[in-house]
């Protein structure tokens, strides 16, 4: 086990090297120069501009540019953005709150999604299962910009449950409401998941003989039914988690958080190559870590999953 | 804005009318509002992170620009109406217009103890020109003589015959400027310039310590000024988040404070701050979600204003585009401004935070007028147009392989216009055309000055400093620094050049508005409109107003 | 153990024995497929949806029979947020045009983008997915680690991209969304497909096959892959929706479909600026987006029923 996971983790290297190239190569391609755009109408002085893009090695060939990111890199050393922060320190700033955001959202829709889930599941066709297909369908159709409005207008304003917004605040508690709209997609898609397992899972053979053995209902539920319909479900929620982390644009916009999902929008307006790869690499690293959990946790959950051979 | 101001006079009306009828009971309630202000009370306004470390040389746009502005007092200071009066300066005298001499008050100084003198000034501006310190505003000081010395550039060619200039100045100082005694500046410039002294108060003219001379970048992330606020503290900046400003002081100046302070809160989107205000969790904001243009006056009953500022819109026809070249050409330029309907489009989709325009500045400039000749093109008549189109149709066939797009950059909530515009064009000259999203500014500009805009581009002009010329000089003067589509007309340039030679700024004015004649005849842009900026207060402040730039006057603001 | 439960035994008489199924030796045996479609066809949650998606497919098709009002050409302000008249049973949209009828024409691009999108996700997702899945090993390994790198890719990004390509500059369309779509989403469905397979290719069922001389592909075609269909078919319909609202992101930041190209999300991305004042105009487009993923879950649900051996009913 414990060599699996280091292999593993090995792999990191390779998807590193793989997406820092192809993030930074699709920023060099990218058509306009970014320097100049900083200055909007008002043109400085070419010489300005171009000092500038030296400054940042603009001036150099794809490979030079990629050259210097890696060899900073092992330096541990980020460099500055176009508004000559240290990208260190944005990111440092940046991540705790998107990541907090999106714990909480991860939280909320694998609760309520497979608790609804398994309801919807075991009486497909009822009351239960109707409305939670129709608030599905709602989620999806109404777009965040929308729910989220409507949601801080509601909670925020009208009824003073939580603050509107969250700005210099970040913390648990101000975060629940953003949260929870973050995650309203997403539980669709976890509800949905875990019915459909669900319900086909009531008819297996193994449920019939828990039940046959003269297991009480919740048990047969949680040990058996549950258990063995999570697969897709925790897939799923592992996959989101990277999602969430660096997706989250329009409901950090609305509820004013200052996350990386923001970061990442500015950075790819600004064709600002180092803090996008930065935030990227950032990301991929919680993508092979949750994947790895993941599978972790299919052993768990399906002991007749083995990786040692 | 018309509906508050009438209200306001109404309100003043009554109470007139009380007074009269000796029933004067009625005025109480406004003495005990003032009363019940708080000079020490900070309050918080919408603002977003700085681009650039505050340097006010390096501050070239909004939100670095109003905390600049209020932690820093220059020669002159503008008052709301966008009138200069004298700030630092005891005198500003010029025989000429070339050869100006100006009197520094003494006693200023910045809020680290440092004296403000003649020589602070001519260090600073010289800081400011020099091409290595990269200053963004270095180019205000180009009509100084000797800043072709400092700003000078060596351009190379590499081997693929792309250009690469660098700065190579071969001087430090600008020969023009001088500080002859501790309070005496003299000033030469290349030529006579009749509104020089009008720049004096923008924010690269702001005097600097000399701890920032010697560690800009350092400086710039804890600034020290001279103006009516200073930096709360030693990293009031939280990057991302806000900057906390509190009154300093020792200011004497035009501009003090009637709050405790300011604190910047950042916004990447200005959807939250509104809902802040709602809330009263945010006492000011001036920039309003487009989508709540149409509700913010019963949204903020009796706190909201709306203004007229020195700031606006022109659709530009880029000359190189062969529909619009020539006889045809012109006749189609005119038939595209008829088919805008600016009155329409500025009720319905601005709700009257614009203005039609009628010319090419903008009203609340001195000089002004609305009758220069030839505006009429700005009137919308679809028959015109469409007798306009067959005209030029009949001299050149219009080649409609593609529709006639108009390039913006999607992040500035530009859509709904150009949709609009776009509309009446199909409407009204039977004509296929649609907005060009871009995601990137970036693009757009890289298209304008590779002069490979496909259709029309917006373009917009806010005014560094009241004046005329600073909206007809750099937009559309042969070369200009932002006369991206590369219009040239000597005989425009010709009238700027002579209004800026002219003894008194009324006779500048006269020949800028001449030269926008010329402007009418040849079209190379569609005035659209101007803008009037609506802000919002909350509950906690009794009032906001905003300036002529439309910036907000934070200073003037009092706490409840 | 000392307890009053007592032993139960069930009654003699309360399971009568029966007669063993009588096998029908004469009939071929029946594909899993041909299985599939018989019991389909009765299903009525599955006429309900198909009919629905043919009356969309039939819309998008052809606008026309819907509608005589031509949707972009005669938008005027003076009608702006204007509330239903004659003929414009929906109303008027922030520039004037008329709501129903740019519903109607907004159906073909929604539609296609949405349909097509999914395709290709599921093609590529499906595939990759399957056989990591499946085969394990380092397979698994660069298959799952390219789908990581493509999935940290954040779309506006790749949009961007995309839309730079020498074919894209000129003619954008549905295609471009798609591509962009499909280029950026194909790692989710492979990851929840890798999972379902990695369930079920230690079955019983499996190893049954593959000792019955099945060939090791061959058993994940016939009996490992459909058994683990239902969280992918979950997930494609539900990202039918979510990627027609996509489009409607991509084409706001003008990475997408051009304006002259109707669609529900550029329509619904367009109701924004009308949010606080008519958001009227946005239910319809979204009722519309709404109604077309309902019928893709039905199909979805009632294709999974059918295919699922666990749920087959005596």
């Amino acid at each position: 086990m414990v060599r699996y996971i280091l292999r593993r983790l090995l792999q990191v290297i390779p998807v590193f090297l793989g997406t820092t190239l192809l993030v930074y190569y699709m920023v060099f391609a990218l058509p306009g120069d970014p320097i100049a755009a900083l200055f909007g109408e008002r043109q400085p002085p070419q010489s300005v501009i171009d000092t500038l893009r030296a400054q940042y090695n603009l001036d150099q060939p794809f490979w030079v540019q990629y050259g210097i990111f890696l060899k900073n890199i092992f330096t541990f050393n980020l460099g500055v953005d176009f508004t000559q922060q240290p990208i260190a320190d944005s990111l440092a700033r940046a991540f705790p709150v998107t990541a907090m955001l999106a714990i909480e959202a991860l939280i909320i829709q694998a609760v309520f999604g497979i608790a609804f889930g398994v309801f919807a599941g075991l009486r497909r066709g009822k009351l239960f299962d109707s409305t939670v297909l129709i608030v599905s369908l709602v989620v999806i159709a109404v777009p965040t910009f929308v729910l989220g409005f409507v949601f801080q207008l509601v909670f925020g304003v009208q009824l003073g449950w939580a603050k509107p917004t969250v700005g210099a605040n970040a913390d648990w508690g101000n975060l629940l409401l953003p949260a929870f709209v973050l995650g309203l997609v997403s539980f669709a898609y976890v509800l949905r998941l875990t019915r459909a397992t669900v319900s086909e899972n009531m008819n297996a053979d193994y449920v019939r003989t828990a039940t046959a053995k003269g297991l009480s209902r919740p048990r047969v539920i949680m040990a058996h039914i549950l258990r063995n319909s999570l697969i897709p479900v925790v897939t799923y929620l592992g996959a989101n988690l990277g999602g969430l982390m660096g997706g989250a644009i329009v409901t950090e916009g609305i509820f004013n958080i200052p996350g990386v999902g923001n970061k990442l929008f500015q950075a790819i307006q600004r064709s600002e190559g180092p803090t996008i790869v930065a935030i990227v690499s950032v990301l991929v690293l919680v993508f092979v870590i949750t994947n790895l959990l993941v599978d972790l946790l299919y052993a768990w959950l399906d002991p007749r999953i083995r990786y040692d051979q | 804005m018309r509906f508050s101001r009438t209200s306001k006079a109404l309100g003043v009306a009554a109470i007139i009318a009380l007074a009269a009828t000796g029933c004067g009971g009625g005025g109480g309630s406004d003495t005990n509002n003032s009363a019940a202000t708080d000079p020490n009370k900070v309050i918080s306004a919408y603002s977003n992170e700085p681009q650039n470390p505050l340097l006010p040389a390096n501050t070239n746009e909004v939100y670095g620009g109003r905390v600049v502005e209020l932690l820093f007092e220059g020669l002159r200071a503008y008052d709301a109406s966008g009138k200069p009066v004298n700030a630092l300066a005891e005198s500003i005298e010029t025989e000429d217009s070339q050869n100006w001499t100006i009197k520094v008050k003494s006693g200023a100084k910045f809020t680290n103890g440092e004296a403000i003198t003649a020589k602070t000034f001519v260090d600073s501006w010289n800081f400011a020109a020099l091409s290595t310190n990269l200053q963004n505003n270095g180019y205000f000081f180009d009509s100084i003589e000797g800043y072709a010395d400092v700003s000078a550039v060596n351009e190379t060619t590499a081997a693929d015959g792309k250009k690469t200039s660098t700065p190579a100045p071969t001087a430090q100082t600008m020969s023009g400027l001088a500080a002859t005694d501790d309070q005496t500046i003299t000033v030469k410039l290349v030529q006579p310039e009749a509104d020089w002294s009008l720049r004096l108060g923008y924010s690269a003219f702001y005097p600097l310590p000399s701890e920032a001379l010697a560690d800009p970048k350092k400086f710039g992330e804890n600034p020290v000024g001279n103006g009516p606020y200073k930096f709360e503290k030693e990293g009031a900046w939280v990057h991302d988040q806000q900057i906390s400003l509190v009154k300093n002081a020792d200011y004497s100046g035009p501009r003090a404070a009637k709050n405790g302070g300011v604190t910047f809160k950042f916004y990447t989107d200005p959807g939250p701050a509104y809902t802040d205000l709602q809330g009263d969790n945010l006492d000011v904001t001036d920039v309003l979600p487009s989508n709540a243009l149409k509700t913010y006056t019963t949204d903020f009953q009796d706190r909201n204003s709306t203004k007229p500022v020195a700031n606006n819109s022109t659709l530009n026809i880029p000359g190189y585009n062969p529909n619009f070249q020539g006889e045809a050409g012109k006749l189609r330029r005119q038939a595209l401004s008829h088919a805008i309907n600016r009155d329409e489009i500025t009720k319905v989709i601005f709700n009257g935070t614009r203005t039609p325009a009628t010319e090419f500045t903008a009203p609340v400039l001195d000089g002004y007028t609305d009758s220069i000749p030839g505006n009429d093109v700005l009137k919308f008549d679809a028959t015109k147009a469409k007798e306009l189109w067959a005209e030029a149709e009949k001299l050149q066939p219009y080649d409609a392989s593609k529709p006639l797009q108009i390039a913006s950059n999607t992040d500035g909530g530009n859509k709904e216009w150009i949709d609009a515009v776009a509309n009446g064009f199909k409407n009204n000259l039977g004509i296929e055309s649609e907005i060009q999203p871009f995601a990137k500014f970036a693009e757009v500009l890289d298209l304008r000055k590779s002069q490979s805009i496909p259709g029309l581009t917006r373009a917009g002009w806010q005014g560094d400093y009241p004046s005329l010329y600073n909206f007809l000089g750099p937009v559309w003067g042969t070369n200009a620094s932002s006369n991206y589509e590369k219009y040239s007309n000597p005989e425009f340039d010709k009238l700027l050049k002579e209004g800026l030679g002219s003894k008194t700024p009324e006779e500048a004015n006269a020949k800028f508005n001449q030269a926008q004649e010329i402007l009418f005849e040849d079209l190379p842009g569609l005035p659209l409109w101007y803008l009037n900026r609506p802000i919002v207060w909350s509950n906690n402040v009794v009032s906001a107003d905003t300036g002529w730039n439309g910036g907000i006057l934070y200073y003037n603001i009092e706490a409840k | 153990m000392t307890s009053n439960s007592e032993h139960f035994v069930a009654p003699v008489d309360e399971t009568p024995l029966q007669a063993t199924d009588s096998v029908k030796t004469d009939q071929a045996p029946v594909s899993l497929w041909a299985d599939a479609w018989r019991k389909l066809r009765r299903r009525p949650m599955f006429i309900v949806s198909a009919f629905l998606i043919l009356l969309l497919t039939t819309i998008a098709l052809f606008p026309g029979l819907f509608t005589s009002v031509a949707p972009n050409n005669d938008c005027q302000l003076a009608n702006s947020e204007g509330a239903p008249t004659a003929g414009h049973p929906l109303g008027f949209t922030l520039q004037g045009c008329d709501v129903y009828s740019r519903v109607i024409h907004g159906t073909q691009a929604s539609l296609s983008v949405g349909v097509l999108s999914v395709i290709c996700v599921v093609i590529i997702g499906v595939t990759f997915g399957a056989l990591a899945g499946y085969y394990g090993g380092w397979l698994d390994a660069v298959l799952a680690r390219v789908g990581d790198i493509f999935f940290a890719l954040p779309i506006i990004l790749g949009a961007l991209v995309v839309t730079q390509l020498p074919f894209f500059r000129e003619n954008r369309g549905v295609w471009t969304v798609v591509i962009t779509i499909s280029l950026l989403a194909w790692p989710q469905m492979a990851r929840i497909t890798r999972g379902a397979v990695i369930e079920v290719r230690n079955s019983d069922f499996v190893t049954a096959a593959r000792s019955l001389g099945v060939s090791k592909f061959g058993a994940l075609l016939k009996h490992a892959l459909p058994n683990a269909l239902a969280p992918i078919i979950v997930l494609a319909t539900l990202e039918l929706g979510v990627f027609i609202v996509l489009e409607a992101t991509l084409s706001f930041l003008g990475v997408g479909l051009p304006t002259s190209v109707m669609s529900w999300g550029n329509d619904i991305s367009a109701a924004n600026a009308s949010i606080r004042t008519t958001p009227g105009i946005l239910l319809y487009p979204a009722a519309a987006l709404s109604i077309t993923v309902l019928s893709f879950i039905m199909l979805g649900d009632a294709v999974r029923d059918a295919l699922d051996p666990k749920s087959r009913q005596r």
